[in-house]
């Protein structure tokens, strides 16, 4: 299935907003701003902007720890994304979330979990209650290499395949666990041939091809909303900077392999393709790069001018919902 | 009033429950028809409700309570069954790190109706890893509802009240009490959580047991009223969040505190009651408080050892004179 060049151009607006409100997350978190730490997907955009691309308004998505591309590609408000990323009271989970569990419930982005894996079996479960009810609904789980060696992803796929549910297993393979290299430990050629374990269809493609990754995602998506089960998309793909701010990402990969991947930029590479295929102008461009920081801008003003939860009201009622707990810690 | 047992009166709260509110549905290993469960609780309801709302599940303990939790996200009402309390340490992380955060972490617009059913304790043939008690472990979690009932009654409406809970929430289930048999009611009743009962009145020790340990202080109790020694026995029967008000009066009526129960002594339910009423009952205390519990020790095989290292009748009976100062 070939994409039209109108929606290339769709994922190609959406990419270059991830990619600058990644970029604008390294900045703020260097000034201090942000609450917790920034673990970057400056280089893996794609995936998630594909994949989300073929998503509606109420299929369900568990992002990864590195997942602000799944939240922006669905559409979340950047000003709630901002202020919870900065831990105020605004912010899509009232600050309490911080930037390492943001949600975003008007887009059906329920938590990101703390323990790599269990998204997985989240979506499983998400497909589950959908198949119970009736409804044609999907859930997409997005996840490194990392996880595909935890429990929680082969029980959460195990479900999956064994009750045939509308799930998507989505792995951006950006080749590198923390400091460990998938290949230190991986006896495969590709995390897709997991999926032959589980008796599901797998397929690998080259994750900084937008266009690559939307023809598979599409396929899959089709495919568990009719009901025929999960898929695990497998995309190749590689992350600019170290696994958070604290880490360089020097020590474990070599200047060269970062250079090398620097040129298989997914957004630049698109944008060159849509220049010479007249589908969009330098100007054009310099607008769209306008109106996102724009957008960015105003996302990061509110967030700074709002302010921190009292912490008493954020503890009030809220662990049991019926039950107060004790604010005494004497 | 008609008796029945324990385990049908889990039944028949479930039953119930599924019958009311189709959204409420079930999955476990083995649970399904033609087998109904490791300890045939859900005997009858695979045939009833069918294979998708008695869904048996793989072996695979954080994937059946990961899904259950992915399923109340969309509207489902869960009931996770983990056959044995031993195992629940396989789905610890969805426990703790997801099912018990999100609400809270989501200013409470999420909510998580999962009910994880288990049991535990001894039973003379079950081996160290398959007898223990671990509720404490839970107790410990903040944003879980833990609950321990000792009879068919209370356990049908506490069950049905958690069902139609909103919060996560622990059901833990004794073997030794499956096939107990007791009164319990025909007409629909709920057992509202968060509250203690006063099992039996007395002037002389509070005894705070909970499970099987408050049939066995119930049993001290009528023994040692020959000796005129006169035990109020009360079952908090929600330990998270405890009834702490109804402890403590009787505390202050009796001036004496045990608690009972068959985890291991440390770090155990009974440190945390007698950590309660120290700091809110001390000058009420006219003894120290005494934990009646089992050894911080694996439960080897068999009666013999399990009757060492399990908390029994003649421990609470030991205990209790020694309180009294006899």
């Amino acid at each position: 299935m070939e994409i039209s060049k109108r929606k290339l151009k769709e994922l190609y607006i959406v990419m270059k907003k991830c990619r600058m409100h990644e970029e604008r997350a390294v900045i703020e978190y260097r000034k201090g701003n942000i609450c917790g730490n920034v673990h970057s997907a400056i280089g893996q955009e794609a995936i998630a902007t594909a994949v989300c691309s073929f998503l509606n308004e109420d299929d369900y998505v568990f992002p990864s720890h590195r997942g602000y591309c799944g939240f922006i590609a669905r559409g979340a408000r950047l000003d709630k994304l901002w202020a919870e990323m900065c831990g105020r009271e605004t912010g899509y989970a009232g600050g309490r979330g911080g930037s390492l569990h943001p949600v975003a419930l008007d887009r059906n982005i329920p938590f990101v979990p703390g323990t790599v894996g269990s998204q997985v079996v989240l979506a499983s479960g998400v497909g589950l209650g959908f198949k119970m009810r009736n409804l044609k609904r999907v859930a997409v789980a997005f996840f490194g290499d990392g996880a595909t060696t935890t429990g929680a992803f082969h029980e959460g796929v195990s479900f999956a395949a064994a009750f045939d549910l509308p799930v998507v297993f989505v792995c951006e393979n950006n080749q590198y666990e923390e400091s460990t290299h998938w290949k230190y430990w991986c006896k495969l050629d590709k995390l897709a041939e997991r999926a032959s374990g589980y008796g599901i269809p797998g397929v690998s493609v080259d994750g900084n091809d937008v266009e690559a990754v939307a023809e598979v995602a599409e396929e899959a998506i089709k495919r568990a909303r009719e009901g025929k089960g999960p898929t695990l998309i497998e995309g190749l793909t590689y992350r600019i900077l170290g696994h958070h701010m604290g880490d360089t990402g020097y020590s474990y990969r070599s200047k060269e392999e970062i250079e090398e991947w620097k040129k298989k930029d997914p957004i630049n590479n698109l944008y060159h393709r849509l220049l010479q295929a007249k589908a969009i102008s330098e100007k054009e461009n310099q607008e769209i790069e306008a109106k996102i920081s724009e957008e960015l801008d105003e996302a990061v003003r509110f967030a700074l001018e709002s302010p921190v939860m009292n912490p008493e009201r954020c503890f009030r009622n809220t662990v049991y919902f019926g039950w107060e707990i004790s604010l005494n810690k004497v | 009033m008609r008796e029945i047992t324990y385990r049908e009166a889990i039944r028949e709260a479930m039953r119930e429950e599924m019958r009311r509110d189709e959204t409420v549905f079930q999955l476990g290993e083995d649970i399904g028809r033609n087998f109904g469960g490791a300890f045939k609780v859900t005997a009858g309801l695979g045939e009833e409700f069918g294979d998708a709302r008695i869904l048996n599940t793989p072996l695979a303990e954080a994937g059946i309570v990961g899904v259950a939790v992915g399923s109340a996200l969309v509207g489902m009402r869960p009931i996770a069954e983990i056959m044995y309390m031993d195992f629940t340490t396989l789905a610890i992380d969805i426990i703790l790190n997801t099912m018990s955060k999100i609400r809270f972490m989501t200013g409470g617009m999420v909510k998580m109706p999962v009910v994880v059913r288990t049991q535990q304790g001894g039973r003379g043939v079950s081996g160290a890893t398959h007898s223990q008690s671990l509720e404490a472990m839970f107790m410990h979690i903040p944003g879980l509802i833990v609950i321990l009932p000792s009879t068919p009654r209370d356990a049908k409406g506490l069950l049905k009240s958690a069902i139609r809970e909103d919060n996560p929430v622990i059901f833990i289930e004794h073997k030794g009490l499956y096939a107990m048999k007791g009164p319990v009611s025909a007409e629909e009743y709920l057992i509202p959580l968060g509250k203690a009962e006063i099992k039996r009145e007395g002037r002389d020790i509070t005894v705070v047991a909970i499970s099987r340990s408050v049939l066995r202080a119930l049993e001290a109790a009528e023994k040692l009223e020959e000796e005129d020694i006169h035990l109020e026995v009360i079952d908090p029967m929600t330990i998270k969040p405890l009834d702490e008000e109804t402890i403590i009066s009787s505390v202050q009526k009796t001036g004496r505190l045990m608690v009972v129960h068959e985890a291991c002594k440390t770090g155990g339910f009974g440190a945390e009651v007698a950590a309660i009423v120290s700091e809110k009952a001390i000058d009420y205390l006219d003894a120290p408080i005494k934990r009646v519990a089992a050894l911080d020790a694996p439960i080897p095989c068999g009666e013999v050892f399990e009757n060492f290292v399990l908390p029994g009748v003649d421990d609470i009976i030991h205990a209790s004179r020694k309180l009294i100062g006899k």
